[in-house]
Order: structure tokens, then C-alpha cells, then sequence
């Protein structure tokens, strides 16, 4: 790194002093400067850090699934079924069909991933791109892409699900772009918001009057500002999108037996609730702590990111 | 530092400190002044703690904010002292405060009758029908000639001028002795000032009041004032008479008279201000009055 | 040349009865290489003439010719190499998002400069920032820094009119000093012909020949500096902003 040369001390600055410094010397620097100090400001809030936590830990269950799981996921064992938490071998207790639970949620966690993931790709962008060019191009294009928008966010999510379901048949992949489809008008409406503000701002009408087009205005200067509410909704939604997953899973529309998805679960274990609570409890209790990761990690982007650093004095 | 029981107002040592990541940051640095029944004026430019040593007269600077003073009194009365409950009382009855944009001082959702009478019945008893005529009266006190239209009307019916009259309006209603003003008329065009600035001047004298003026404008500070005390990174550098002002003494106070662009001086460049370190560094100079 | 003629500019907002006129047949005209000053209180039209002459103004009829071209309502690419806008709030000109570097490389870019990677130093020391300024994002700039940017942005295609929006009104006044002494050097170096749009009397008499005074979005006089600082302006309203300017007087306050 040249810039480590650059500073007139004898001695090399430290990684700290380079991405702190007060004069970055190169795009680059100036850049992870400035993620430097969101992180920062991140890391001294210490919910928000138990959230990031708790998402790390289901990153890492979901990656070393097949190590950390100390049973086959599917491996019935009906001498064995409904054993209750702490029996040997069991660390959770088995469920209706004598299979472990602890591994199930361990292999359940990659399912949860994957509907987080799939659907924080696919709304929030479709969302984005429908909000900015509606709020940016205003007139007609406006009118339809909000009328377009009015009628997904008129869909109830179950009921569009039911319809996929119908139409293509139940599946985890189904349920995802059901909640996709239902959750994208959110997004659409704040990044339309925010771009009503920013448009009249006059750092906009700067570029225009460079010449710039619409495409240029709209992704390099609009979607850089809207990306932090973004941001912090989808985290703070994704709480609902995966109670939505497992709620269409409860129903049995979504990931199929013998899957081991969390909301499937809490279905196979509710007619034991009584009896043998932990094989619905503690699925619950997982979608519960993920749930509340994402909801710490939001609250404290919401902080990091807030919009007290676009401009105002 | 004179202890006249005739000042309103007594400020010695006065400390605003804000904890931040890189450490405290202070704000205001051991400014001492008093205020009798007259125009003070505090000129400074932006950051130089004006603003915050109007709030931290009021009490307003909260946590984290860390506000000390050896001696803050007013008729003699340590303010510092007060608690929460005390200062409300002394905010609106005895000290009040006009800020610089009605836009964002006024509650937009409630009639400007609504807001002054609520002003008034806030420190004073009475019924409505009372409140009501004050708010009648202080509104023809700062010269709106249709009271009752106003009376009825919302903040954002209203020009810059006439939101800040409302606005004085409404401060003075519970009758204070002392009125800061923090840049009352930076948010109003030029010929609309000098009739807020008439309408302030009228009050204040009619009531036998003190008033504080902070602004960043030499020329308005020193045309109205009776003393200025000019401001530079949280401490006072220089207090003089306002009349007095063209023979100030401090290099920052030159400065800043020379920085400035006058009609009838044309210059070919405006001196540029050298800041010294000096002027940071050195103790707040003492406000003999 | 460089110069403005403007004729008869009439400028609106609304329809029918909700019509805002902000600028009534405003004449004017700029001779090439002059410094022209536009004086009025919020709402007098001035900084609504510089953005219809943009054309950042829907709205407008009547006749503009800027440097030498008859404007239309769509505005070529080329006009903007000529003609370039200084905006009165630096806090609210730059992106928040993009370092000095990349507003002054897309400038560049946008006006089909190939040789972006000089130029920007060049610009940067021309309204003097250092390099240490280049990759810094606008929250760690202060007031005037990031007016110079502003400036910087503006003189990157190298124009020949710079128009300017009120551009020292946000900022203290011993920085308000350097930015005016700034603006002079390069209008001297570049040989450029401003129009100047400010609420300050004073502002535009040091840094301008002649004076237009509006009010209601009407061009009420049109004078030169030297009358104006002889306190000899005619119109009622231009001795009221003259009088005004010169600060509180308690003998004059009426109500």
C-alpha cells in the first residue's frame, strides 16, 4: 500500500491511522475509511453487537452443518421417538418420528438462510428499482408503477402463497417468491419517498447540469442515499419474512416432510405441545433468537446510517 | 467581578462540555459576564459558543451535555442550583427566549392564539377568557393590525416577519424581565428586520427588560446594542460599548471588522482573517461592567 | 461573447389560479467580461432567473441569448460548457455520498474530458485546496471548503459565465472573505463575466459594476455600483434596501 509511504512520520502508519486518516490519498482509502468508521460506530453498541452475534452463529451453524450435527437429520428411530431434552445422545429430545432434534434445527438453520437470503436479494432490489424511477420520472410512470405497486401490496401473503401452491406445487422455493412478491411494495414505497426528497435536492441539480442522464442520476446518486433505509428495513423485516416462512411451513406450503425447516417443525410438534413441549418449543425458541438478531443488527444500523450525515449542517 | 445587586444577571465562569468519541469537546470556556436592564449583544461566528451560552443560561443543555459555572444567578438566585421543576418555573416568567426561524419554533398543528395563550396560562392563573385577551393584547403589541385574523391562524400562514413577531409575542406574554434573543432576525429579509428589530427595541424599553442579543451580524449587534461582547471559540475576547465598536482593540475583532465588504469603503480584496492560536488559548476576558 | 441579454423573461409555477409569477418581464443584459449583480429579499425572482437561464425552470417565455446562443427550452450539452451555476447552500450542492474526487471526476467525465486523472489537482489548487482535500467525503469538509468544491465543480468544463446563487450566504463572514476574494482572482485569471445573485447590498457592490434591484419578480432599477454607494439610487424600493442595509437605526424605525 503506497499510502502507508505517504504520511511524512519516519515510521509506517498502523492499519488504524490509515483507514482514520484526515487526508486519504486514494479512492480506495477514502472508501474503507469510511466503512471503518461505521463499523465503528457499530461496535460501540453492544445490542447491536449481540445481534450481529447471534447472525454470525447461525452463519457458521449453517456452513458446518454436517460437522456440528450429531445425527443424520432424517434418521427415524421410532423406539426412541418423543425422548425428552438431556436423554443420551439426544441433547434436545427426539420428536414424533425418533429423529434428533438438535441436528434437525442445525440443518434447519440452511433452510433459514436460504429464505433470508433469497429474499433479501429479490425484494428490497426489485423494490428499489421500481420506487426510484417511479419517484425519479414522475408523471406516468409514476402513476403506473404505484398502481402496480397498490396491487401487491393489496395480496394477503397466504393467500398468494395458497395460489402458487396450487398453481406449481408446495416447495420452499415457492414459498420464497411468494413472500418476495408480497414484500417488495414496502420497499418501493420508502425508496420512492426518499428519492421525492432527494430530487429536489441541489447537489441533483449540479449533475444535471453536467449533462447527466436520468440512468446516471438514478443509480449513481439516488440508489447510493436510499440504500441505508434499505438496509435497515429489510433487517428489521426479517423477522416477518422468516415467521412468514415458517407460518406457510406451519401450513405445510412450504418446505416439505421430511425437511427440516423450523416452522415444519413447530407443525409436527403442536398436536405434543401438552405433553412433549420441547419438540415445538424449541424450533420456536430458534426462530425466535434469529428473529431478534436481525431485529438488534436493524436497530443499530438504523443509527450507523441514519440520514444526519446526508447534508444537514 | 462586580457583585451590583442592580444586574439582572450574573454569569461568572460558565463551562459547556460535550463528551465525544475523540474526546471532551468544550463548547463555552469560562465566559463571564453580567446583564443589567439593557441591549447585550454576543457576536461570533458559528461555533463560537454563543448560542450555547444562551441555552446554558436557561438551563436548556441537557445530558450529555456538561454545564458548570462557579456563579450563574439571576436578582442574585444561583440558577444552577434550581432544579428542573424551579428552572420551568423561571423559563417564560423570568428569562424567556426568541429563536432565529418561526418555521421550526412555532407547532405548526396549533393556532398562534393557541400557542401564546398557552404561553400565558402556563405561569399565570386565570381563565381563558383572561388568556385569551392577553394573547389579543400581545399581538397588538408587536403591531399585527388584524389580531383577531391571526389570532385564528397557523403558523405557516404567516411571512418570516410576522412568525417572528408572533414569536416575540408569545415569549413576552407571561411578562419576563429578561428576553434572549438567538438570532432573531437571520432568517428574515433585510427590511423586514429592522421592524422586528423596532418591535424588540419597543418592548424591552417600554417594560424595563433585559435583553440578550446573539447574532453572527457586526453591524446589527452594534447598531442596536447598548455593549458587545464578541465571541471566539468559546470565550469572550473582547467587550466594549457598541458605539465603540469601530476602535476595538482584539486582532480577531479587526479582523473581523475588516473582513467585511462595506458599501462605503470599497476595498479591491477583503482582509482575510489569520486565526492565532493565541486567541483560543488565552482566558476569557472578564466583562467589567 | 460571453455575454447575457435577457428580454422580456417571464417566469411561472402553477396553473390557473394557483399561477405563482416569480419573475415578471425582467430585462437585462451583461456585457462579456462583466461582473453583474442581481439584488432583492426572498421571493424578488433573482435566483429564479439564474435557473430558467439553466433551464432548470419548466415554465418561461421571453427571449435569453447567452453567449451568443438564443436559448430554447431544451438546453444542449454545450451550453453547459459555457455556462455553469454556483448553488447558495453548500451543505445541500454536494452529494453526501461521493468524495471531492468523484464529483469533480464525473464533472470531468460528463463533459467528455479524457485527461480527468490532471485535471482534478488542477482544479483543486486552483480555488485553493490542497491535495489532502481530494478523497475527502463532504461531511469532513467545512462551509467554505465545500463552496470552493462547489466552485471547483463549476469551473471544471471551463465555462466562460459562472452564474452565482447566493454563495457566501451560509458562511461565516470571515469565510464569506475568502470565498469573495477567490471569486475575483478567477474572475480575473479566466476572464469570466459573472451574474451574481445576493440579498447583501455590500456583497454585490465589492464584487460587482452594476446592479439590478428586483422586487415581486420585477427588475425595479438597474444601476451602477458607484450610484449606489453615492446613496443615489432612484427607485423608492432601492433606497429602502440601501437604507435597510446599512443596519439598525432607531431615529428611521417605523412601523
Amino acid at each position: 500500500m503506497n499510502s502507508l509511504e505517504s504520511s511524512s512520520e519516519s515510521q509506517p502508519q498502523s492499519l488504524r491511522e490509515w483507514l482514520l486518516s484526515e487526508a486519504p490519498t486514494s479512492r480506495r482509502q477514502a472508501r474503507m475509511g469510511s466503512f471503518y468508521q461505521g463499523w465503528l460506530a457499530l461496535k460501540s453498541n453492544n445490542l447491536t453487537m449481540i445481534g450481529l452475534g447471534i447472525l454470525l452463529f447461525l452463519l457458521f451453524v449453517a456452513l458446518f452443518a454436517p460437522v456440528l450435527a450429531p445425527a443424520d437429520p432424517f434418521a427415524q428411530n421410532l423406539s426412541n421417538r418423543l425422548q425428552p431434552p438431556g436423554s443420551e445422545g439426544h441433547l434436545l429430545g427426539t420428536d414424533s418420528l425418533g429423529r434428533d432434534i438438535l441436528s434437525r434445527l442445525i440443518y434447519g438453520s440452511r433452510i433459514t438462510l436460504y429464505i433470508v437470503t433469497l429474499v433479501a436479494l429479490i425484494a428490497p432490489v426489485l423494490g428499489l428499482f421500481v420506487g426510484t424511477v417511479a419517484g425519479y420520472l414522475g408523471g406516468w410512470v409514476d402513476s403506473i408503477l404505484m398502481r402496480i405497486t397498490d396491487i401487491f401490496l393489496a395480496f394477503p401473503r397466504l393467500v398468494l402463497a395458497l395460489a402458487f401452491v396450487a398453481a406449481l406445487g408446495a416447495g420452499i422455493e415457492n414459498a420464497v417468491i411468494a413472500i418476495s412478491l408480497t414484500a417488495w411494495p414496502p420497499y418501493a414505497r420508502i425508496a420512492r419517498a426518499e428519492t421525492l426528497t432527494i430530487r429536489r435536492a441541489d447537489y441533483i441539480s449540479a449533475v444535471q447540469l453536467q449533462g447527466a442522464g436520468p440512468l446516471r442520476i438514478i443509480s449513481k446518486h439516488i440508489w447510493p442515499l436510499c440504500i441505508s433505509s434499505l438496509i435497515v428495513r429489510v433487517a428489521l423485516d426479517m423477522a416477518g419474512i422468516i415467521l412468514a416462512a415458517a407460518g406457510l411451513g406451519f401450513l405445510g406450503l412450504g418446505a416439505q416432510p421430511p425437511s427440516p425447516e423450523w416452522g415444519a417443525m413447530i407443525s409436527e410438534g403442536r398436536k405434543f405441545l401438552l405433553d412433549f413441549w420441547w419438540v415445538a418449543t424449541i424450533p420456536g425458541l430458534a426462530i425466535f433468537m434469529v428473529s431478534l438478531g436481525f431485529n438488534l443488527l436493524g436497530d443499530g444500523l438504523r443509527d450507523v446510517l441514519d440520514p444526519k450525515d446526508s447534508g444537514d449542517a | 467581578m462586580p457583585n451590583d445587586s442592580n444586574n439582572l444577571i450574573d454569569v461568572e465562569d460558565l463551562w459547556v462540555k460535550f463528551p465525544t468519541r475523540t474526546g471532551m469537546f468544550d463548547a463555552v470556556r469560562g465566559v463571564s459576564f453580567s446583564l443589567g436592564k439593557e441591549r447585550l449583544g454576543i457576536v461570533g461566528e458559528s461555533g463560537s459558543g454563543k448560542s450555547m451560552t444562551g441555552r446554558a443560561l436557561l438551563r436548556l443543555i441537557r445530558k450529555p451535555g456538561i454545564v458548570t459555572a462557579k456563579r450563574m444567578s439571576l436578582h442574585g438566585e444561583d440558577l444552577m442550583a434550581k432544579s428542573e421543576r424551579q428552572m420551568r418555573k423561571v423559563r417564560g416568567q423570568q428569562i424567556s427566549m426568541v429563536m432565529q426561524d418561526p418555521k421550526f419554533s412555532l407547532n405548526p398543528v396549533m393556532t398562534i392564539g393557541e400557542q401564546i395563550m398557552e404561553a400565558y396560562s402556563l405561569h399565570a392563573k386565570g381563565s381563558k377568557k383572561a388568556a385569551k385577551e392577553k394573547a389579543l393584547e400581545m399581538l397588538r403589541a408587536v403591531s399585527i393590525r388584524d389580531p383577531e385574523r391571526v389570532f385564528r391562524a397557523y403558523p405557516h400562514e404567516m411571512s418570516g416577519g410576522m412568525g417572528q413577531r408572533v414569536m416575540i409575542a408569545m415569549m413576552l406574554a407571561p411578562d419576563p424581565e429578561i428576553l434572549i434573543a438567538d438570532e432573531p432576525t437571520s432568517a428574515l429579509d433585510v427590511s423586514v428586520q429592522g421592524q422586528v428589530l423596532s418591535i424588540m427595541d419597543k418592548l424591552v424599553e417600554e417594560r424595563g427588560m433585559g435583553l440578550i442579543l446573539i447574532s453572527h451580524d457586526l453591524n446589527l449587534v452594534s447598531s442596536f446594542c447598548d455593549r458587545v461582547l464578541i465571541m471566539y471559540a468559546g470565550r469572550i475576547v473582547e467587550t466594549c460599548r457598541a458605539d465603540q465598536l469601530q476602535q476595538a482593540q482584539h486582532p480577531y475583532t479587526r479582523g473581523l471588522l475588516n473582513s467585511l465588504p462595506r458599501l462605503d469603503q470599497p476595498k479591491r480584496r477583503l482582509d482575510v482573517l489569520q486565526r492565532e492560536a493565541s486567541w483560543r488559548d488565552a482566558s476569557s476576558v472578564v466583562d467589567a461592567s | 461573447m460571453s455575454g447575457i441579454d435577457i428580454q422580456k423573461l417571464n417566469v411561472w409555477f402553477g396553473k390557473g389560479e394557483d399561477r405563482v409569477d416569480a419573475v415578471i418581464d425582467a430585462t437585462l443584459k451583461v456585457a462579456s467580461g462583466e461582473s453583474f449583480g442581481l439584488v432583492g429579499e426572498s421571493g424578488s425572482g433573482k435566483s429564479t432567473i439564474l435557473r430558467a437561464m439553466m433551464g432548470l425552470v419548466p415554465d418561461y417565455s421571453g427571449h435569453m441569448v447567452v453567449a451568443d446562443e438564443s436559448l430554447t427550452k431544451k438546453r444542449a450539452a454545450s451550453f453547459y460548457k459555457k455556462v455553469q451555476m454556483v448553488f447558495q447552500d453548500p451543505y445541500a450542492s454536494l452529494h453526501p455520498r461521493h468524495s471531492v474526487d468523484q464529483v469533480l471526476s464525473e464533472t470531468l467525465y460528463l463533459h467528455g474530458y479524457k485527461d480527468i486523472d490532471q485535471r482534478v489537482p488542477k482544479l483543486l489548487s486552483d480555488v485553493g485546496l490542497g491535495g489532502a482535500f481530494r478523497f475527502r467525503y463532504p461531511h469532513q469538509l467545512s462551509g467554505g471548503q465545500r463552496q470552493r468544491v462547489a466552485i471547483a465543480r463549476a469551473l471544471a468544463p471551463e465555462p466562460k459565465i459562472l452564474l452565482l446563487d447566493e454563495p457566501t450566504s451560509a458562511l461565516d463572514v470571515s469565510v464569506q472573505a475568502e470565498i469573495l476574494n477567490l471569486l475575483v482572482d478567477l474572475r480575473e485569471e479566466h476572464q469570466l463575466t459573472y451574474l451574481m445573485v445576493s440579498h447583501d447590498l455590500a456583497v454585490v457592490s465589492h464584487m460587482c459594476e452594476q446592479i439590478a434591484v428586483m422586487q415581486h419578480g420585477k427588475v425595479v432599477e438597474i444601476l451602477s455600483v458607484e450610484d449606489m454607494r453615492k446613496m443615489q439610487p432612484r427607485h423608492e424600493y432601492s433606497k429602502h434596501l440601501l437604507t435597510s442595509s446599512l443596519g439598525y437605526s432607531r431615529q428611521s424605525a417605523d412601523l
